[in-house]
């Protein structure tokens, strides 16, 4: 059978437009630096270099075991001796001679395709290398922005699936404005044999691959690399600069920093900016800019909001910023409240179905019923109302020694059968809250949740009847086991 | 000592091979005449026999034209292995080495479509080994691994089903015409080298693209020139029948 390899088949890349800005690419390059590399997630400093000029850039290819989750290795294939590779920073106009090296331990041919580079291939020809050689190229910056280089050795994908990609950063005339903190984080998809987090050392599976369905979903190539010790950092009031790559084969990112929003976005890398956004798209194989300012001390999680990848194939990361809590800007919990809606259920605890079968025997004595009230209650009353009856300061209003509840028996009844919606007065005080009806509680029940109530913690001691409870409901209540 | 018996030269039958990169759109499968191949990789203590009756071939002394400087840089010295193990494939062996050790029995290097169609044949059948899922994962796993580890002594696994060892999974291997398959540096842009060949009949083709270990061969065939010397990469000799 016969597939169409390549749709550039027959096309001539000498075609390609190119966008060269005229100034830009007529700027003469000025003396010679040595690029500083960094590995994720360090970002090299700004050049600080107000003309162009010659950088050496040196990247050395290796094969290596590491982990990709606790208890798993992979054989990586890597560009400086991580996944992602080495952060690259130049300036705009720059010329860059380009020394890729591939180890002689390699088993692997490989070359590199930087984005960042107008011309054929962005460098693979030039660089095709085979084990324990280097080959050397050399371009000129014609385009500033963020861009993604990765192998595209035959077969490509399996070169980029086993994480040979990282960032190369051409800065436009002039930097980037300053901020506290940048750093460089990289997604990827892996393809194993085994299942996610499968102990042993896991093979690239090309099955998996082709058909798009990875195993694990990344930041910065393990599953540990932006968690616990190894989390991002900030202080509260710092800005951060966030380089995001993403270097696939396969799966488009949606990424979002949970509890931030992204005062800046450069999208793609490119010029234009966006603000105030929540969840930036990166393509496979593309990059984006993010910038934000933290205002609040905690933990901010780096997800791919393409959420089962988060919870279930790894692509999580943390950024912990420490400072002094604002709580205009974020109050932390202010209230720990149950909710129940009108859906409380009488058989929410152990006690309540104990006491359920213990109705199921007929007619109680005073004290029974008190027993079984007490069980009910505890199913059913105290979340709100607290064990002791004692309430809870402006929600919910107390039980114990109160004149509301001791004022009238048959009102108590209709506010449990009914609920109730505030204002009212209790001791002096008034509560605006709101009880859903526990409708769902038979006659029996209800009479002994307030026998119990009424006997208890020095109210009035009045014995609460089924009959009572029925007439109550009889009256416009609703009807027994109308909430289920 | 005759050492070149050690080295058996099994006859690989006639028969039909499909070619990664067919000479033509129309023409999925080529002929293949029968012809000999070495059952095993050459190893050290052959190589090393013939750098003793060659000593223009010995490290240090063979020319930098033939042989890089990483050329049999495992070697203990020009004429000794030292402790190397002396049934481990020779590597770091370059191909006019490679080629020299050949023609001095008679035969030369398999050309890559005498080897790919060698190692075409399973365990069980004379071809199959690219479209066999598990093979191919096996192939795989072996070119993905990283190589610091020398390779161990060769004929240790199956034979195929020509009588072949270590087609697979022990070293990578020279052929006669490494360089001249139509793979370009960039592996996407299969456009330029191709075209020379097939741009006029309008097809840019592999025969599949999920075989990934043919791929891989292609790209590190592609990637080698004749005077090089690389850690994982030795030879076996052909002659023809």
């Amino acid at each position: 059978m016969l597939f169409v390899l390549a749709s550039l088949a027959c096309q001539t890349v000498e075609d390609a437009p190119s966008s060269t800005p005229e100034v830009s690419s007529q700027q003469a390059a000025v003396g010679s630096v040595v690029a500083e590399l960094t590995h994720a997630p360090d970002v090299p400093a700004a050049t600080g270099r107000t003309q162009p000029t010659k950088v050496v850039v040196e990247l050395e290819v290796r094969e290596l075991v590491m982990p990709i989750a606790d208890g798993v290795e992979y054989t990586f294939w890597t560009f400086g001796g991580e996944v992602p590779g080495q952060f690259i920073r130049i300036r705009e106009g720059d010329e860059v001679e380009f020394h890729l090296q591939n180890h002689p331990d390699s088993k692997m041919p490989h070359n590199i395709d930087l984005h960042a580079v107008t011309g054929p291939g962005g460098g693979a020809a030039s660089s095709f290398t085979a084990p324990g050689h280097a080959s050397q190229f050399t371009f000129k910056a014609l385009n500033p922005g963020l861009y993604v280089y990765h192998c595209a050795t035959a077969p490509v994908g399996m070169h980029v699936a086993n994480g040979m990609y990282g960032l190369i950063f051409v800065e436009p005339e002039g930097g980037l404005p300053e901020v506290d903190h940048e750093y460089y984080v990289m997604q990827g998809d892996y393809y194993t044999v085994g299942k996610y987090r499968e102990k042993g050392l896991q093979p690239f599976d090309m099955q998996k691959a082709i058909e798009e369905n990875a195993t694990y979903v990344l930041f910065n190539g393990s599953e540990g690399a932006l968690l616990g010790d190894n989390a991002l950092k900030a202080k509260v009031g710092e800005t951060v600069r966030l380089y995001v790559g993403n270097g696939g084969p396969n799966l488009v990112s949606s990424f979002h920093v949970i509890g931030e929003i992204f005062d800046t976005v450069y999208p793609e890398g490119g010029n234009n900016l966006n603000h105030n956004v929540q969840t930036t798209l990166i393509p496979s194989g593309g990059a984006a800019i993010v910038e934000f300012k933290v205002e609040a001390p905690g933990t901010y999680v780096l997800v791919d909001h393409s959420i089962f990848r988060a919870f279930n194939k790894g692509a999580l990361g943390m950024l912990k910023v420490e400072g002094d809590e604002d709580l205009v800007v974020y109050s932390g919990k202010e209230v720990d409240s149950v909710y129940l809606a009108d859906k409380a259920s009488a058989n929410s605890g152990e006690k309540a179905v104990a006491a359920a079968e213990g109705l199921s025997s007929g007619d109680l004595t005073p004290a029974a019923q008190k027993a079984a009230g007490e069980a009910l209650f505890a199913g059913t009353c105290s979340t709100c109302h607290q064990a002791d009856g004692a309430g809870m300061a402006s929600v919910f209003p107390p039980l114990a020694g109160s004149d509301y509840l001791n004022a009238d028996v048959n009102r108590a009844i209709g506010v449990v059968l009914n609920g109730l919606s505030g204002p009212i007065t209790v001791n002096g005080t008034e509560w605006i809250s709101v009880m859903p009806p526990m409708s769902q509680l038979n006659d029996d029940e209800v009479a002994n949740i307030l026998t119990y109530v009424y006997g208890s913690w020095g109210n009035s001691g009045a014995i609460v009847t089924a009959d009572e409870v029925a007439a109550v409901r009889a009256k416009g209540g609703q009807p027994a086991g109308a909430a289920h | 000592m005759l050492w070149w018996l050690l080295a058996l030269r099994v006859a690989v039958p006639e028969g039909s091979h499909a070619p990664f990169y067919p000479p033509t759109p129309e023409l999925e499968k080529v002929a293949m005449p029968a012809f000999m191949l070495d059952d095993k990789p050459v190893t050290n203590a052959q190589f090393l026999t013939f750098v003793k009756a060659n000593p223009e071939w010995a490290r240090g002394t063979v020319s930098p034209l033939f042989a890089e400087s990483g050329y049999l840089a495992d070697w203990m010295g020009p004429k000794s292995i030292g402790a190397l193990e002396p049934q481990a494939p020779v590597v770091s062996v370059s191909w006019h080495a490679a080629r020299a050790f050949c023609q001095a029995q008679g035969g030369d290097l398999p050309t890559s479509w005498q080897w790919e169609y060698a190692a075409d044949a399973t365990l069980s059948a004379p071809s199959g080994a690219r479209k066999d899922p598990e093979t191919l994962q096996q192939i795989l796993n072996w070119y993905a691994q990283g190589g610091s580890a020398l390779p161990g002594p060769v004929g240790q696994g199956q034979p195929n089903h020509f009588g072949l060892f270590d087609m697979h999974g022990l070293i990578w291997e020279w052929t006669l015409d490494f360089d001249a398959l139509p793979v370009t540096g960039d592996a996407r842009d299969a456009g330029d080298a191709e075209r020379l060949r097939f741009c006029g009949a309008g097809a840019v083709s592999a025969a599949d693209t999920e075989d990934y270990a043919s791929f891989m061969r292609l790209a590190f065939r592609d990637s080698l020139e004749a005077d090089y010397a690389t850690s994982n990469l030795g030879f076996r000799c052909a002659s023809s029948l």
